[in-house]
């Protein structure tokens, strides 16, 4: 039996639109006087955050809160890992704490699934990203900020996201956000487009579930929702493009390129932003520009998470195949 | 809708027998609305929530009535209580249901909670605690169309449709038009499988 949210290929489409509806639901709690939930009282987690990161953090700290859990904040800053404790040796003590579950994010791609498969714990493990590998609750939260703009709130229940045409521009290479998104929107019937100099590509991109194009303005009028991605400078250690200037003139999203997406399509993206890098101010601050609502949005998806796996005696998203696939 | 209690029972037990069939239970509902009409002296203030499922669609036929008595709108809703159910820990997570709390609020006013079974009682305690983070009612009142007995908590009914004496080993399912395409009240037996659940 997984427990575990690792990566985002292991949904099915019914766990994803299970999700994906008990999220709506999760985000009426934000609209009450009193927001919180007992669901999980008495249970304890703990976010172990290897990486720095605002938004991520901050949104599963709200979920739990809102879900009655009893939450731990762990940074590797000032912990002792900085002193040269090894993820086993943390995870030991934790487990000793009686935790229920972990929210991890960690620079090294496949350290939340070790932590899951190697037995050192028995808590449930939720990826928070994890290298330039997966961050699966990031593809939900969108999958989610889609539906409800493309679809509709009340008339997105129970539905996926069949004949969307999604298009993901930018640093593809370091981006956990895009690996997790292509699957994810693939499950859910998308179709996917990603859109990156030859240069930011993975090796073996061909066998991903999308198509790859190297030239967005002929993208952009085929285009339900438009993903740009940031350039990851911290992960980049060689010169992938010649100039910024050059980068952001054939990559970057400006108010004339947002004026060829057709009428309702939206401008999304994870976070955050580097503004005149990927996108221009014009388009952050343009309504078409779900930046914000995505925020809001990764709570109550957050909070269906925790709900769906901790919320009862097992876990009520059942996963089809096992990681690391890739 | 009294899910506490058989969660995913069938539709139809094979030896159920009719209790109530669908012009008793318009007659019942007529008579539930004239008398939280009588006991709320006008049902000025009367806020009507359903429990889903079943619960909501009671809840709606009662305000249709109660519009027809009073003249007035009478605010409807839904209240899921899955997430302060007290059983969570012994099932896989469910499904939620739509809370929808009409636009007024509950503030001030007289809530009338609507369920299609009463049983145990868990699941009202459960509706009172989800109530608590929503406002505060001038006061509660709950409306059942049948009360099968078996409290295992200090709760009560103020409108029954039908008191219905049953054993622990009979089932009792409300079969409602919206969603089952017709109107009864039907009792079994339990299989004997699911016994042991108890």
């Amino acid at each position: 039996m997984q427990r575990h949210l690792i990566s985002a290929a292991d949904l099915t489409r019914d766990d994803a639109v299970l999700i994906l509806d008990t999220a709506e639901e999760m985000a009426r709690v934000a609209d009450r006087p009193i927001k919180k939930l007992p669901t999980l009282r008495g249970r304890t987690i703990v976010n172990l955050f290897f990486e720095d990161s605002t938004r991520t953090r901050i949104s599963f700290e709200a979920a739990e809160k809102r879900l009655s859990a009893d939450v731990i904040n762990f940074s590797a800053k000032g912990s002792s890992v900085s002193k040269g404790e090894s993820l086993k040796d943390t995870a030991q003590t934790l487990e000793a704490m009686g935790v229920d579950a972990v929210v991890i994010r960690h620079g090294a791609s496949g350290a939340p699934y070790r932590l899951a498969n190697s037995g050192w714990i028995d808590a449930a493990v939720i990826n928070a990203g994890d290298g330039t590998h997966q961050h699966p609750t990031q593809a939900l939260l969108d999958a989610f900020t889609m539906r409800r703009r493309l679809v509709g709130r009340d008339a997105g229940l129970g539905q996926d996201l069949s004949g969307k045409r999604i298009t993901l521009v930018g640093d593809v290479l370091h981006s956990r956000v895009a690996r997790s998104n292509v699957d994810l929107l693939h499950t859910l019937g998308a179709e996917v487009t990603l859109v990156a100099p030859p240069t930011l590509l993975p090796v073996g991109i061909e066998s991903w579930p999308c198509e790859v194009s190297y030239d967005l303005d002929s993208t952009l009028p085929k285009s339900d929702a438009v993903m740009m991605l940031r350039v990851q400078r911290e992960r980049m250690h060689a010169a992938f493009f010649p100039t910024e200037r050059e980068y952001s003139r054939r990559y970057g999203l400006d108010g004339d390129r947002m004026a060829r997406m057709p009428e309702h399509a939206i401008v999304m993206h994870p976070g955050p932003m580097v503004r005149g890098m990927e996108i221009t101010a014009e388009v952050a601050d343009s309504d078409r520009c779900t930046v914000v609502e995505q925020v809001a949005n990764g709570v109550s998806i957050r909070m269906a998470v925790l709900y769906l796996l901790l919320g009862g005696n097992e876990p009520a998203v059942t996963h089809t195949r096992t990681t690391e696939e890739k | 809708m009294d899910t506490q209690e058989n969660p995913q029972q069938d539709p139809q037990p094979s030896d159920a027998r009719p209790v109530l069939e669908a012009p008793d239970i318009a007659r019942v509902l007529t008579r539930i609305a004239h008398e939280i009409v009588e006991r709320a002296k006008g049902a000025d203030d009367v806020v009507l929530l359903g429990i889903p499922t079943r619960g909501v669609f009671l809840a709606r036929r009662l305000a249709d009535k109660l519009a027809e008595i009073t003249d007035r709108k009478i605010p409807v809703g839904s209240l899921d209580i899955t997430m302060y159910r007290d059983d969570l820990r012994m099932h896989p997570p469910r499904a939620l249901a739509r809370t929808e709390i009409p636009g007024d609020g509950i503030d001030g006013r007289l809530v009338v909670l609507v369920d299609d079974v009463l049983f145990s009682g868990r699941t009202i305690r459960a509706a009172l605690d989800a109530l608590n983070d929503i406002g505060r009612p001038r006061a509660v009142q709950l409306a059942v169309l049948v009360d099968r007995g078996h409290r295992e908590l200090p709760i009560r009914a103020d409108y029954v449709g039908k008191n219905l004496p049953t054993s622990l080993r009979e089932t009792v399912k409300v079969q409602l038009a919206e969603e089952d395409g017709r109107d009864t009240v039907l009792l079994g037996a339990k299989p004997a499988a699911r016994g042991a659940q108890q």
